[in-house]
């Protein structure tokens, strides 16, 4: 079970991610790329979700145009906080 | 004044013969400032007014309320160099039965002039006028409330338009003279309270950019400057607004002052960084369409080799004597550019419209050297691709494209990009660049545009060269 957790920033070029616990996955995405990334932003959370064994949560993400590695270091930085638990160090 | 021309706004409006259908025209001096078209156009609704076409040179976020005025039917049909805000966006969502048609400054001169834009009743406002009709950009006066500087985009309609009416905060003692429009063409004055907020129209002293992407793309733009044949005594330079295009002016300063390099003229939107140079001796003459701020508005009134010009004497393509066709060098901003070296100002990368064509296609076209600055990736969104979104200025029309990853110079220009090359520049083919952008972002979905034409945008010779969509 995970607890609520945030990782990230609403400047420019950043992705704000929150996580609570759910059943099942949901990720809710506002971007200000929506049109042209939306799909891509949301399968990038899921998978780096996933890859962290993390399935059952609800995401928030409000993007403001972050890269997929600022993504990623985001969505994990909130997983490793929600889990308590630091893949970085293993 | 036996025969004063001072009338109420609702008086004006009648005299004029203003009926349904007819168009109804307006300059941008004031920009996000500006307070004259919403009184007007609040004003003709009042009046029962419907079915106009308005016909602007540029429209703002300021210009929200005319959202309302499209819905009632006040406004049917509208010309403009931009729009932006929630009007655009409104626009690009399908608000209008009709396309919305864009022109550049110099290509609406050129549509006045041929007739092509008929303007009907023209509603100008000016920081002063006597109560004949003498009105300039600027006051003289102790009571000067709102000064734009030049009225370069109201003189063509000044000229043209059937019916001229001028519409002033300051009302000052005939003659008011030099004058920008002259009162032989001014059918009624009208006094209001405030035609533009100046806070808004000025943006004061030089600030430099502090962004140290902006500050890299202007130094590079520099080196492109030096390093081409035109950078030699008497040239004459034009640049956009924008944190690196106005950096660009103060990296090439220090070599004019260096190598005792004059420039003979500046053009274009006028800003205090070119005012500063014109005054310390190194540009001759500053030719002045549109007053980018307070600096400038203030010089235009105090010197006389800073001079005003109309759209028309400033762009035109169709007057083969307009200043750009004597532009050595321009250098210019970009939402998009693409692998054919096409560039769009227009249209956001999620397909609304945001943005002004404003005097890119005239400036881009007749300069000898037309310099397109901008960063590879904004965000997320990609300035370099494989096709533009909308076509605003044919890839024909630029020479160099300047990014913060390296340059690309347009396959017509060989030489240019030898001399570049030779001058230790950093010069790639313009589809790497564009590869490098994907690299970075990934390949972005298409646009959901609809199948509802929402914009028209012309080429400065009065062709059609792009349509936009619906959202």
């Amino acid at each position: 079970m995970i607890k609520e957790a945030v990782a990230g920033t609403l400047e420019s070029g950043d992705i704000l991610v929150q996580l609570s616990p759910a059943e099942g996955m949901t990720i809710e995405l506002q971007s200000s790329v929506a049109a042209q990334f939306g799909r891509q932003i949301k399968e990038l959370i899921a998978e780096t979700l996933k890859g962290l064994d993390i399935n059952d949560v609800y995401v928030k993400a409000v993007d403001k145009g972050a890269l997929d590695c600022t993504i990623r270091a985001r969505v994990t930085a909130a997983a490793v906080r929600s889990t308590g638990k630091d893949v970085w160090k293993d | 004044m036996r025969n004063s021309k001072l009338r109420s706004l609702e008086e004006a409006i009648r005299l004029s013969g203003l009926r349904n259908g007819m168009t109804i025209s307006f300059h941008h001096h004031f920009r996000g400032g500006d307070k004259v078209v919403n009184m007007v156009v609040d004003k003709l609704a009042e009046m029962g007014f419907k079915d106009l076409h308005l016909a602007a040179s540029s429209l703002s976020d300021v210009h929200t309320p005319l959202i309302e005025h499209i819905r009632n039917g006040v406004i049917t049909k509208i010309s403009t160099s931009g729009m932006r805000g929630d009007l655009a966006d409104a626009v690009s969502h399908g608000l209008m039965a009709e396309p919305v048609i864009f022109r550049s400054h110099g290509g609406r001169g050129s549509a006045i002039a041929s007739g092509e834009l008929k303007i009907d009743v023209a509603f100008l406002g000016a920081s002063s006028s006597d109560e004949l009709g003498n009105a300039c950009g600027f006051s003289r006066s102790e009571n000067a409330k709102s000064i734009c500087g030049s009225l370069g985009y109201a003189l063509p309609d000044a000229q043209y338009a059937k019916h001229v009416v001028v519409i002033t905060d300051d009302l000052v003692a005939y003659p008011n003279m030099p004058q920008s429009i002259s009162a032989s063409v001014v059918e009624s004055v009208v006094v209001a309270d405030s035609v533009g907020d100046s806070s808004k129209i000025s943006a004061g002293a030089i600030r430099d950019s502090k962004n140290p992407r902006d500050i890299l793309l202007a130094k590079q733009a520099a080196k492109v400057i030096l390093a081409s044949p035109y950078f030699k005594d008497g040239f004459s330079i034009q640049t956009g607004t924008g944190g690196a295009s106005l950096a660009v002016v103060k990296y090439i300063r220090e070599s004019m002052i260096e190598k005792g390099i004059k420039a003979s003229f500046a053009l274009g939107g006028i800003t205090a960084h070119m005012v500063k140079l014109h005054e310390e001796g190194l540009i001759g003459h500053l030719i002045d369409v549109q007053s980018f701020d307070k600096v400038a508005a203030e010089s235009i009134k105090n010197d006389p080799m800073h001079r005003e010009v109309s759209a028309i004497e400033y762009a035109s393509g169709m007057h083969t004597g307009s200043a750009t066709h004597a532009l050595d060098i321009v250098i210019l901003s970009a939402l998009e550019v693409d692998t054919q070296f096409n560039v769009n100002v227009l249209v956001g990368s999620d397909g609304v419209i945001r943005g002004a064509i404003g005097g890119h296609q005239d400036t881009a076209q007749d300069s000898a050297l037309s310099i397109i600055v901008c960063p590879l990736l904004r965000g997320r969104i990609p300035c370099v691709v494989p096709k533009v979104t909308t076509l605003i200025t044919p890839g024909s029309s630029v020479d160099v494209v300047v990014t913060e990853y390296g340059i690309a110079v347009n396959p017509a220009r060989p030489e240019l990009a030898e001399m570049l090359k030779e001058a230790g520049l950093n010069i790639l083919d313009i589809k790497a660049l564009a590869e490098k952008a994907k690299s970075i972002i990934g390949t972005p979905d298409p646009l959901p545009f609809g199948d509802k034409v929402v914009g028209i945008v012309m080429n400065r010779d009065g062709s059609v060269l792009d349509k936009i969509y619906n959202v």
